[in-house]
C-alpha cells in the first residue's frame, strides 16, 4: 500500500516538474521563468526524498539540504539581477 | 538608486553559517559516503557567494583579505605534496593508507591519507571557483 502511494506521488512530481520546465521555456515574462526554476527545484527536493523513501535508504538525504540552499542562491542571484541588472557590486552606496 | 535589504542582510548572517557548517559536514562525510573534496568546496564557495550578493565586493574583501588565487596554489601543492608523499615508503604515486586511532574524548577513529589529499582538492575549488566569479562579476 505504502509503495503504491510512493510510486504515484513520484509520477505526479515528475509531472508537476515537465510543467514548470513548459513555464520555463514559455514563459512570458523574465519573473515567470525565475519562480518556474524555484519551483523545479523545489519539487526536485520533494522527488529526492520520495525517491530514498522508496529505495530505503539515508544515502540521499544530504541531497535533499544541498539542493535546498542551491534553490535559495540561485532564486536570490536571479532576483538581484531582475532588480538592478548587476549580481555581485563593486561598492554600495 | 538606493536600495534597502535589510532583510537578506539580516538573514544571511544567519544562513552563511549554517552553509558553512554544512559546508564541512559533507567535506568529512566523503570518506565512505556521498561527499568529498570538490563538493565541500563548491559548498563553502556558494556561501561565499551568498555573502557576495548580500553585500558588495569590497566589504568582502575587508572581511576576508585573502588572494583566493594563492590558496588555489596552496592546495595545488598540498595535494602533490601528499602524492609524493607516498615515494618517502617506497609505494607509487597517489598510494594510501588508514589506521585505526583511539582518541581521549571520541573514542576510535579512523584516521586516512586520502584526507590529506582531499584538503588540497577543497582549497583548490575554494580558489578557483571565487577567483572566477569576482573575475566575472567585476563591472568597469
Amino acid at each position: 500500500m505504502i509503495n503504491i502511494l510512493l510510486n504515484t506521488s513520484a509520477v505526479i512530481i515528475s509531472i508537476s516538474i515537465f510543467v514548470g520546465l513548459y513555464r520555463v521555456v514559455k514563459g512570458p515574462s523574465m519573473p515567470d521563468r525565475v519562480i518556474a526554476l524555484d519551483m523545479i527545484g523545489i519539487n526536485l527536493i520533494s522527488l529526492v526524498a520520495v525517491v530514498s523513501l522508496i529505495l530505503e535508504t539515508t544515502a540521499f538525504l544530504e541531497v535533499v539540504l544541498l539542493l535546498g540552499i542551491l534553490a535559495f542562491i540561485g532564486t536570490v542571484a536571479f532576483a538581484k539581477f531582475i532588480e538592478k541588472g548587476v549580481v555581485i557590486e563593486r561598492k554600495r552606496d | 538608486m538606493k536600495s534597502n535589504d535589510i532583510i537578506l542582510q539580516t538573514m544571511t548572517n544567519v544562513v552563511l553559517f549554517i552553509v558553512l557548517i554544512f559546508s564541512i559536514f559533507i567535506f568529512f562525510n566523503g570518506h565512505h559516503e556521498p561527499g568529498g573534496g570538490f563538493i565541500g568546496g563548491l559548498m563553502t564557495s556558494s556561501a561565499l557567494v551568498l555573502l557576495l550578493l548580500a553585500y558588495d565586493l569590497e566589504t568582502v574583501q575587508r572581511i576576508l583579505p585573502i588572494d583566493f588565487k594563492i590558496v588555489a596554489a596552496i592546495g595545488l601543492l598540498i595535494a602533490i605534496g601528499t602524492g609524493m608523499g607516498s615515494f618517502l615508503f617506497g609505494e607509487p604515486f597517489l598510494s594510501q593508507t588508514y589506521d585505526y586511532y583511539t582518541f581521549f574524548v571520541l573514542g576510535e577513529l579512523e584516521l586516512a591519507t586520502a584526507l590529506l589529499f582531499d584538503i588540497g582538492v577543497y582549497l583548490v575549488v575554494i580558489g578557483v571557483t571565487l577567483t572566477i566569479i569576482q573575475t566575472i562579476g567585476e563591472d568597469k
